[in-house]
């Protein structure tokens, strides 16, 4: 794959979470937090306003964003912090911007940035990859 | 969990942690096509690993899951989850060492990494700790060294 430096791919990973897609990924995941599923709890026990969705399916929808755009095999690293938490009724968008290129033993890596926001332009999840491409 | 437990790498799993994800594309669950061919059979996507929570006999965020009698779920951080109330998960950071395919079984072992403390914005501490998991398959082969960072806070988040 030719990337380089400055390059970007942005995607709308989700348009509007709802809580069907969030019992979804916990299904799959298998992280059952009341804190995702449940709103009373989250209210009570948690003082949030409602459910929220679990920082891993923010992750797991900015992966699909990279396996989109480099392969579903060029992954080397993947990192993120969570820094919002994603509401139901959130569209989330994903971007990725190359930030280096190397050659490092006879692989050619790109390094990229990271960057998911909700609706308002908030960032939800930042971080960075490394992909062999 | 210094003697990890077994996680087998299920396709219909692998196909289902995809779909959550609205990701339909075929190396991740469909075997004939060419693409999944092409990488050597089922591949998964990249945070699947975290789906080992199905497996992992203590995992604390599900506690509706049927255990022994006697048994329960442990009160612990790790799983990146940090409690169910108040913990957060702060970070996720994936190293991919070798592909894992749909067949495989890994098994995973799981160490506590740092602590470390944090004054929060609006006061009360935040107490941030690190759990690393290690996958590796049947053959032995590291596949993905996952760090996950929880954290624990005084009262309930900014919002």
């Amino acid at each position: 794959m030719d990337l380089k430096v400055g390059d970007t791919h942005e995607a709308v990973v989700i348009d509007n979470v709802t809580r069907t897609h969030v019992v979804k990924y916990a299904g799959a995941g298998g992280d059952f937090n009341p804190l995702h599923h449940d709103d009373e709890f989250a209210k009570e026990r948690g003082g949030y306003p409602s459910v929220f969705a679990h920082g891993m399916f923010s992750m797991g929808l900015t992966g699909r964003m990279l396996t989109d755009w480099l392969g579903p095999t060029a992954l080397k690293k993947y990192g993120v912090r969570f820094t919002r938490q994603v509401w139901p009724g959130d569209t989330l968008t994903a971007r990725g911007e190359v930030t280096e290129v190397k050659d490092e033993g006879g692989e050619k890596l790109a390094t990229i940035k990271v960057v998911t926001v909700n609706q308002n332009g908030e960032s939800v999840v930042e971080g960075e990859a490394v992909a062999a491409i | 969990m210094a003697d990890g437990f077994q996680f087998p790498v299920d396709r219909s799993a692998v196909m289902l942690f995809a779909r959550s994800l609205g990701d339909i594309r075929p190396e991740f669950s469909d075997p004939d096509d060419p693409a999944t061919k092409a990488v050597g059979g089922i591949v998964v996507p990249p945070t699947f690993v975290q789906s080992s929570a199905h497996w992992q006999p203590d995992y604390p965020l599900d506690l509706t899951r049927p255990r022994k009698p006697g048994a329960q779920a442990s009160r612990g951080e790790g799983g990146g989850g940090g409690g169910l109330g108040r913990g957060l998960h702060a970070e996720q950071h994936y190293e991919y060492h070798h592909p894992i395919h749909a067949g495989d079984t890994l098994t995973v072992t799981t160490r506590p990494g740092e602590r470390w403390e944090k004054q929060g914005r609006r006061g009360g501490k935040l107490l941030f700790s690190e759990t690393i998991t290690e996958y590796r398959n049947q053959d032995g082969v590291l596949c993905v060294t996952a760090r996950s960072v929880g954290v624990q806070t005084e009262r309930a988040v900014d919002q």
